[in-house]
């Protein structure tokens, strides 16, 4: 049985998922399942169709072949702000922050937006601030509230983009190479982030190249090479693999 | 400032304007002027939903003011060659009053925006820019050759004998204009300061972070055309009444576009207070132009006073203004803090 096998079935399950671009094949017969509270580390070399697999689960990009379920509900033909409402939230790889907005607004727009519109939730304005102080405080970020984005450094940047993200209140966070571009004392405070993000119950899919990272963090290991699924399990057992040193060192 | 506050603040605003005006300015150029004016604050607050909170740059004002105008234009022949509902449905058409038939204008020129946003908004940029001029040539050639509103011919309108509110009836034009300019602004402010502005934020500085966050981009998108559409058929639909004569090359022309879009960038995009700036401004100083020197100027004076702007304050003048501000805050908040670390 697979870790990712639960009593109560997995949080994320895909089966046979593939996309095309034209006649380049990004993502063939993708199978994959992940279960609550796992973190797990998704890697490859650059091209591999890590970013396009986010995508596609995300509903950023529609894959042609297969399908998706999310807590047992299949997410095939729904739009990426419907997925987002389910519980299913994304940082981007190069940060995305609304640049004419504050912080604070940049964190009101999913919280409006994704918090307000589930059905049984309405913050009201003050609790919506409250929950802004309280996402900002997390990242460290509380004393430039009222800054624009482009006030902030690149691991700040990073940070916004990770509490915008988790500003949704998701169960699932595809975290796409949020520590790209950062020297190694910002890459632990991130790891520390995501780690205590897992602690309070998200489950987290790490998409990073920085292998430190990958390791000290997940708790299994994905491998994607030229779009295909090559290897998946323990973290340790992985980077064993054959395949997967072939992948990265060569033959 | 709530906005029903701001709504009973505007509204004796434009009240208090209105009666002064009537009381002290017994010349009637000064209304055909005012109207002028009045009706690009509208057409620039309009612009602006689309194109300032939401970031599509729509070049298609004329087609939206036009339908407003040609709706109006329809629904008074109706009346006036009364044969064709008669001979049709055997009704005779009423006189429709004015604002009655801006509301429809703007329901019609609403629609348009509906459809012309399922068409067009997966375009971004200059390609949702140039789809929109295209709308506007795509609407003129159907009025050019519809024969029924007089086609490239032109159609003469006649105004009413009687104007309501008392004064003649271009002081009536200009008092509806008025309460329409009242109306956009309060629109526009309200949506500013709501989820909605959030939304028409969030995709304009960046779509996939919008959809990310879970903001329903298209559903917004299309509120955004069909707002935009609807106020701007609603300031075209007096139009008739206004010049009386009602041509596609005048009530097409490529200024009521040009204008629309040179009125916000010069008072500021981000805010109500800017397309009031730009269309006060630029509006007046056609109006002193066409008067004093040519009105062939007018162009001209749109195209210099753009290239100033985009080159020395791109964010317009309330960009300026907000700048400075920031400026401030920032030169007084050091000093805060380094009186701290002094102490």
């Amino acid at each position: 049985m697979s870790p990712a096998q639960t009593a109560n079935g997995p949080l994320l399950a895909v089966s046979g998922l593939g996309k095309r671009f034209g006649g380049f094949v990004a993502l063939e017969n993708i199978d994959l399942a992940i279960a609550e509270g796992e973190r797990v580390g998704l890697i490859g070399p650059n091209g591999s169709g890590k970013s396009t697999l986010v995508n596609c689960l995300c509903g950023t990009l529609r894959n042609e072949t297969g399908s998706v379920l999310f807590d047992g509900r299949p997410l095939d033909g729904l739009i990426a702000h419907e997925r987002t409402r389910l519980g299913l939230a994304r940082s981007f790889q190069l940060p995305k922050p609304f640049h004419t907005l504050n912080l604070i607004d940049n964190l009101r727009v999913p919280l409006l937006y994704t918090v307000n519109a589930r059905p049984g939730h309405s913050l009201s304005d003050t609790e919506v601030r409250g929950r802004c102080d309280e996402l900002l405080e997390a990242v460290a970020l509380a004393d430039k509230a009222r800054r624009l984005p482009r006030d902030l450094t690149q691991v700040e940047m990073r940070k916004l983009e990770l509490a915008r993200a988790v500003a949704t209140e998701p169960r699932l966070l595809f975290a796409d190479e949020a520590m790209a571009g950062l020297s190694p004392s910002e890459v632990e405070e991130i790891i520390a982030v995501l780690l205590r993000l897992n602690q309070q119950g998200i489950t987290i899919v790490l998409i990073e190249h920085i292998m430190r990272a990958v390791m000290s963090f997940s708790t299994r290991l994905l491998v994607l090479v030229a779009g295909q699924k090559i290897a998946d399990g323990l973290p340790q057992e992985v980077m064993r693999n054959p395949e997967v040193e072939r992948a990265y060192l060569g033959e | 400032m709530r906005t029903g506050t701001f709504l009973i603040a505007a509204a004796l605003v434009g009240v208090a304007l209105v009666v002064l005006t009537r009381i002290f300015f017994t010349n009637d150029y000064f209304f055909f002027a005012a109207y002028v004016v009045l009706q690009y604050i509208v057409l620039s607050t309009a612009w602006n939903i689309l194109g300032g909170y939401t970031g599509y740059i729509n070049f298609g004002t004329g087609a939206f003011f036009a339908i407003g105008a040609y709706t109006s234009a329809v629904l008074h022949n109706l009346h006036t060659k009364p044969a064709l509902m008669q001979g049709l449905l055997g009704i005779t058409v009423p006189a429709i009053p004015l604002p009655v038939m801006m509301l429809i204008g703007g329901v019609i020129a609403g629609v348009l925006g509906l459809g012309t946003g399922y068409l067009t908004l997966r375009l971004r940029g200059v390609f949702f820019a140039i789809a929109t001029l295209a709308l506007t040539v795509v609407v003129q050639t159907l009025i050019v050759n519809w024969d029924y509103v007089g086609g490239s011919r032109g159609i003469y309108i006649i105004r009413p004998a009687q104007a309501p509110l008392g004064g003649g009836y271009i002081q009536y034009l200009y008092t509806l204009m008025m309460a329409l300019s009242v109306i956009s602004v309060c629109i526009a402010r309200w949506i500013e300061r709501s989820r909605l502005g959030l939304g028409f934020a969030a995709i304009r500085d960046d779509e996939l972070a919008a959809e990310a966050g879970g903001v329903p981009t298209l559903r917004l998108k299309l509120i955004a055309t069909t707002l935009s559409g609807a106020l701007m058929g609603m300031a075209g639909a007096p139009l008739p009444y206004y010049v009386t004569y009602l041509d596609p090359a005048s009530s097409f022309n490529l200024a009521y576009a040009v204008n629309s879009v040179a009125m916000p960038v010069i008072g500021g995009m981000t805010s109500w207070v800017g397309p009031i700036i730009g269309a006060v401004i630029l509006g007046t100083i056609q109006q002193l132009a066409t008067v004093t020197i040519s009105s062939a100027l007018n162009l001209l004076i749109v195209g210099v006073l753009l290239i100033l702007f985009v080159i020395i304050a791109p964010n317009g003048i309330m960009g300026l203004i907000s700048a400075r501000q920031r400026r401030r805050a920032a030169i007084i908040e050091a000093a805060v803090q380094q009186r701290q670390a002094a102490a």
